[in-house]
């Protein structure tokens, strides 16, 4: 193990000399406050973790790293949006690690040279189950988070045509249906997420919600969101007039607006809800999933789209797809072509043994042939070098 | 007054003795003659030499003539020599004046404490040579162990056929330490005599099949093998030289076997050789389920790798029962049980 170190510390890599390890862009803190009782030599933490904590200045030198994203960030950034597993993880380690792999860094580098004239390139995650697509979906939000975008995130479309329990018919169109458990817990983590732009941003129209209500043009789009969360009955109606102004207001270049959508596929396949009748419902008589195809279109100018596909939510599809051509049908196909694919693989056999050094630093694998390299050569068989089962894994031991 | 005879009141005596004796040595001999006469027959049927007509000729004859579908093969036509097919009997053991020939009839056990005299005997000479030997000053210390290894000693049931006796297990292990103390005394002479009572067991299971090594176009060395276990065939092609991906009806084995167990059943070989990233390998596999599936994939690359390693480490493969084709299959149901073992559920009344 000190040779691998070695050899890895010898290749590229620049630490400032003054910055520590889990300092990230705020102020060095002092080691004997931090919580973890790390050995404070360098060496052992540089393998595999990296100080730089801001993903705008990740470049190739910060492959097969983890950095570190401070916890505050975390509360606000990512309300809803992280998966169970990687949330357990960060509960347990108390600092939440991610590594950069080449997708992501390849997309930041797109949305840092995004054309804002232009109408919005969408791009699309697709992979293998358990690659890290999700993770690589929260990485670019981060980074957006960062530079002060707009984040529209839709941790998993799936939630929404699925075990669902009441769908009210929509007050706004009488063919869809309401959904408003799922819009309103969306809109509450909405808020949280970028409470600064909800008194920037001013509606263009007046919405009427009832006899008594309305809201008038000009007011802030913040007050839509509370109707939406106090009128629960009405929140799916609130989710939809935000979405619709925010697409046109991006035009307009007061801020940037970052679409992300984790599980897109489910927008266009089937659901499994019901009506009363038990006829199916399909997903265009929702009213949320009707919003979001609006919004994922590419017609207006001003952001990104970033989309996710998944196959574990999924409905009605086979295990092995990972093809967007499989897991979208031709319908989603078609509505979301012309889109950039990146594909999201299993480790690579330095990130692998990233990933394993970070376990190791952490106390997480404690038994006694994790360090050895048979226990090492061991484990990449088992899990194939496949991050989600790699996780599993290491779980037992 | 009791009327000893002191002829042989053959009748009585014999026929008491025919009770125990099934067949007589007339009747064996003209058996012995039956078949000699029946195995002509049957060459000339067969259109063979009837002179050069073997045992293995006489059954194939036999199980084509008579072609059977019995399970049990011990159920089926035979036609052995007779000495294989009558138990072995004991000639009457007196004469007409009703002596016993032996010496030890009267101790029940007439061959088996014979052979304990004859071989406590050959002990009391080997003693005296040994210490007029070491009085002489002509002792030397020799080792014996090479005729040991190799063969082993005459089982109880081998023992009771060979002294045509029913034996306790007493006498046996009686008879067994005997002969070893025998071998303690280091005496040439008595080898013969001892050897008489050991079989070899140099057919060691470990007459493996190694399949030969073929190369592709590249050059690079690949061998192919089956495995089954439980109504699933898989066939296994392990390259020489890779990087530990296994690819199983053209799907990656992280997506064909979900679960850990299976992955790791597939881990087996390549983990017990130390040669986890080394090799690649493509597998074909039908039938079965997914343990099954697994079980007989991990039996194919076993089998697979035997051509890339030496002879000590297949020996140690078949030790770890890598080799070994799982016998389990699925037991029958049988009538009146609700499966193979379960009963139906027992009702009072």
């Amino acid at each position: 193990m000190l040779k691998r170190m070695t050899r890895l510390v010898s290749g590229a890599r620049q630490l400032d000399p003054g910055r520590l390890l889990h300092g990230g862009p705020q102020a060095p803190q002092s080691l004997a406050a931090h919580p973890d009782n790390q050995v404070p030599d360098g060496s052992p933490r540089a393998v595999s973790c990296t100080s730089e904590g801001d993903p705008a200045r990740h470049g190739e030198q910060h492959e097969a790293r983890h950095y570190c994203i401070p916890l505050q960030d975390l509360r606000t950034t990512f309300p809803h949006g992280l998966p169970p597993r990687f949330g357990m993880q960060v509960r347990t380690f108390n600092e939440a690690c991610l590594m950069v792999r080449r997708p992501a860094l390849e997309l930041l580098h797109y949305l840092k040279n995004t054309n804002f004239a232009h109408p919005a390139v969408r791009y699309v995650l697709y992979g293998e189950k358990g690659t890290g697509k999700t993770l690589s979906l929260c990485h670019v939000i981060h980074f957006c988070a960062k530079q002060d975008w707009l984040i529209l995130h839709i941790p998993d479309a799936h939630l929404w045509v699925k075990n669902c329990r009441d769908l009210l018919q929509s007050t706004y169109n009488k063919q869809r249906f309401d959904q408003p458990v799922e819009a309103s817990s969306w809109l509450k983590n909405f808020k949280t997420a970028n409470e600064r732009f909800l008194s920037q941003i001013k509606v263009q129209e007046k919405y009427v919600w009832n006899k008594r209500e309305s809201t008038e043009k000009g007011h802030p789009l913040g007050e839509v969101v509370e109707q939406g969360l106090t009128h629960v009955r009405n929140a799916t109606d609130a989710v939809g007039i935000v979405l619709k102004e925010l697409k046109s207001q991006s035009r307009l270049g007061a801020f940037r607006l970052l679409v992300a959508v984790d599980g897109v596929n489910a927008l266009w396949g089937r659901t499994t809800l019901k009506r009363e009748d038990k006829s199916p419902v399909a997903p265009e008589e929702l009213a949320l999933v009707h919003s979001l195809r609006k919004m994922v279109r590419n017609d207006w100018h001003g952001g990104a789209i970033v989309l996710t596909l998944s196959q574990t939510g999924s409905l009605f599809k086979p295990r092995k797809a990972y093809l967007p051509q499989e897991l979208l049908g031709k319908e989603g196909f078609d509505a979301l072509d012309p889109f950039i694919p990146i594909l999201v693989s299993n480790y690579s056999p330095k990130e692998f043994e990233s990933c394993i050094q970070y376990y190791l630093e952490n106390s997480w694998l404690q038994h006694e042939k994790a360090h050895t390299e048979e226990g090492k050569k061991e484990l990449l068989f088992l899990s194939n070098a496949n991050p989600g089962q790699l996780e599993r894994l290491c779980a037992y031991l | 007054s009791l009327l000893v005879s002191l002829y042989c009141v053959t009748t009585k005596k014999n026929v008491a003795a025919l009770r125990h004796e099934a067949y007589t040595v007339d009747f064996i001999k003209k058996q012995i003659e039956e078949f000699n006469i029946g195995k002509r027959h049957l060459a000339n049927m067969m259109g063979e030499d009837p002179e050069t007509f073997t045992q293995e000729d006489i059954d194939r004859a036999i199980a084509y003539l008579f072609p059977s579908g019995l399970f049990e093969k011990q159920a089926r036509p035979i036609m052995k020599h007779p000495e294989q097919i009558f138990p072995k009997q004991r000639a009457i053991q007196w004469g007409e004046d009703g002596r016993p020939f032996h010496f030890l009839f009267y101790t029940g056990k007439q061959s088996y404490y014979s052979l304990m005299h004859e071989a406590y005997g050959k002990l009391l000479e080997a003693e005296k040579h040994q210490n007029q030997l070491q009085a002489k000053g002509l002792f030397s210390e020799k080792t014996k162990t090479k005729d040991l290894i190799g063969s082993r000693w005459l089982i109880k049931e081998e023992l009771e056929e060979m002294l045509v006796e029913k034996l306790s297990d007493q006498d046996y292990a009686q008879f067994i330490r005997l002969l070893e103390r025998l071998l303690t005394l280091h005496c040439g002479a008595k080898e013969e005599f001892v050897q008489r009572f050991r079989r070899s067991i140099t057919v060691q299971s470990k007459k493996q099949l190694i399949e030969a090594l073929q190369y592709d176009e590249q050059g690079t060395a690949f061998s192919t093998s089956e495995g089954k276990r439980k109504s699933a065939k898989a066939e296994a092609v392990v390259y020489e030289h890779g990087s530990g991906k296994i690819s199983i009806n053209g799907i990656d084995y992280l997506l064909y076997f979900p679960v850990t167990q299976d992955r790791e059943q597939l881990m087996f070989p390549f983990h017990f050789l130390d040669r986890l990233g080394k090799h690649d390998a493509t597998c074909t596999v039908s039938g079965g389920g997914r343990s099954s599936q697994a079980g007989a994939i991990r039996l194919a690359l076993a089998r697979a790798l035997c051509s890339f390693i030496t002879e000590e480490e297949v020996e140690w493969m078949r030790q770890a029962g890598l080799l070994t084709a799982d016998p389990r299959v699925r037991e029958r149901k049988k009538p009146g049980q609700e499966g193979a073992r379960r009963k139906f559920t027992w009702k009072k009344r």
